[in-house]
């Protein structure tokens, strides 16, 4: 494995093994091999984040690497138009690896083909999220013990949401029982990522319809600036709020996901019931990536 | 009769080297030479024959590049718009090759991806590249954002949007 630029670069034995390790890391984040050891990690966000980026400073510190970056494209000579290609020029001499957000779909694979550092995409545009996608269904698999036969069931922007993306195609390493996707008509899931797909999926836009049936409630934003129509939008977002109503109706052992940031589309009340994963799925973020971390630079 | 020959003659003379495209679907001649790079101003003697009867196809366009034989890659680009075209290289009047056209796999730096948010539309250096993954009806994906595109966009594109 070298560079990470879709969920596609994960083989199902892979998952596993950094499920394994992730298990490890989580019981003492510090008592760890030291594998970056004199190594040192480019950070390079060209769109701010919170939970990405110190996640993975964090997960490269505690494997004993040094941290070199920026968040925000402000502070760099990006701001004055130096270009992409260029900056990883600059990374690739600084550093051992780049990890990196940048707001243009596709983005991180241009930069694997200028760098010869391993390059892990950390978001690009609206394209893939792929290491946060290892995120979720560490926790998935954490909570159930398997991937393998559950229901999912995906709502809200399944269109720009690139969490969603890497979500669908990291499950083609396991087999899911059934996918729904709800979401409204306008943000429906990009065909070209759901051709691909190798289990079933159905399509609905009403999440009352279904949701006694999910295993697996994974929420994403509904974005106000996606909307034309400021009415349709006003319409649309209540009907994709996460209430307490709509949790209660869940199947017992079934849980809720959210990539986070959250706006309002989870009612606060959701988060005291035993449904609520999301906080605890983004505590993940920091060993999954020193998973990630020790599988690219070896064990 | 003497002046029809004349004409005639004068439509499809031959070229001591070079590469004959033949079969072009009528009025996309220009389109051929655009495919291939060629503007003008690199020296080629070139014959455009544009809307020429023909038994097969009722109007075609013939295209003649004089001392240039074109490679198999760009020839399987004239796929893209232009997949009745037949293409003979010839060398001292005789036809030595003729071309068996394949849609390519992979197309540089021809197409444009549509996305605006691509980063193949926004960093010069960023070239854009599509994978062919169906050929009838064409089908392509952008190697970096995955945005699919079909033979209408492929068409507008080296066509010109007012030129289909």
């Amino acid at each position: 494995m070298k560079h990470i630029i879709s969920a596609y670069n994960f083989s199902r034995d892979e998952l596993e093994d950094i499920f394994a390790l992730t298990d490890k890391y989580s019981k003492n984040l510090n008592d760890t091999k030291k594998i970056l050891n004199g190594k040192t990690i480019s950070v390079a966000f060209f769109e701010p984040s919170t939970r990405t980026y110190l996640s993975f400073q964090k997960a490269i510190i505690n494997l004993g690497g040094d941290v070199i970056g920026f968040s925000g494209e402000e502070s760099t000579s990006v701001a004055k138009g130096e270009n992409l290609a260029d900056t990883i020029r600059m990374l690739n001499n600084y550093s051992d690896g780049i990890v990196m957000r940048h707001k243009y779909d596709g983005a991180s694979r241009f930069a694997s083909e200028i760098s010869d550092i391993p390059v892990i995409n950390a978001g690009d545009g609206k394209h893939e999220h792929p290491t946060q996608a290892v995120i979720d269904i560490y926790t998935i698999n954490k909570h159930f013990n398997t991937i393998d036969g559950l229901v999912f069931a995906l709502l809200g922007d399944l269109k720009y949401a690139r969490t969603v993306n890497s979500l669908l195609r990291i499950l083609t390493r396991f087999r899911p029982k059934l996918v729904y996707l709800i979401s409204p008509q306008l943000l429906r899931a990009r065909k070209e990522i759901l051709d691909e797909l190798n289990y079933p999926i159905k399509e609905v836009e009403n999440p009352f319809e279904v949701i006694n049936e999910v295993d697996v409630l994974y929420v994403t934003r509904i974005q106000k600036e996606r909307f034309v129509d400021e009415m349709e939008y006003e319409k649309i977002k209540g009907s994709y709020i996460v209430s307490l109503d709509l949790a209660n109706k869940m199947k017992k052992d079934s849980i809720i996901l959210h990539p986070l940031p959250r706006v309002n589309e989870i009612e606060r009340r959701v988060d005291k019931t035993t449904k609520a994963k999301y906080f605890e799925q983004a505590s993940y973020g920091v060993p999954v990536r020193m998973s990630i971390l020790t599988k690219i630079y070896g064990e | 009769m003497e002046i029809q020959n004349n004409r005639k003659e004068l439509m499809v003379s031959k070229i001591k080297n070079g590469t004959v495209i033949d079969h072009i679907p009528a009025g996309r001649a220009f389109a051929v030479l655009n495919v291939l790079g060629i503007k003008g101003h690199e020296g080629f003697r070139i014959a455009l024959v544009i809307n020429v009867d023909s038994k097969k196809m009722g109007k075609k366009d013939i295209v003649k590049i004089e001392d240039k034989e074109i490679s198999d890659t760009e020839a399987n680009l004239i796929t893209l718009i232009a997949p009745t075209a037949t293409i003979n290289i010839v060398r001292e009047y005789e036809v030595i090759k003729k071309t068996k056209l394949e849609v390519p796999k992979v197309v540089k730096g021809i197409l444009k991806c549509p996305n605006p948010y691509c980063i193949t539309s926004n960093d010069v250096e960023a070239i854009p590249t599509f994978k062919t993954l169906a050929e009838k009806p064409l089908k392509m994906r952008c190697e970096y954002c995955e945005t699919i595109i079909d033979e209408n966009e492929v068409m507008s594109q080296i066509l010109g949007a007012n030129n289909k």
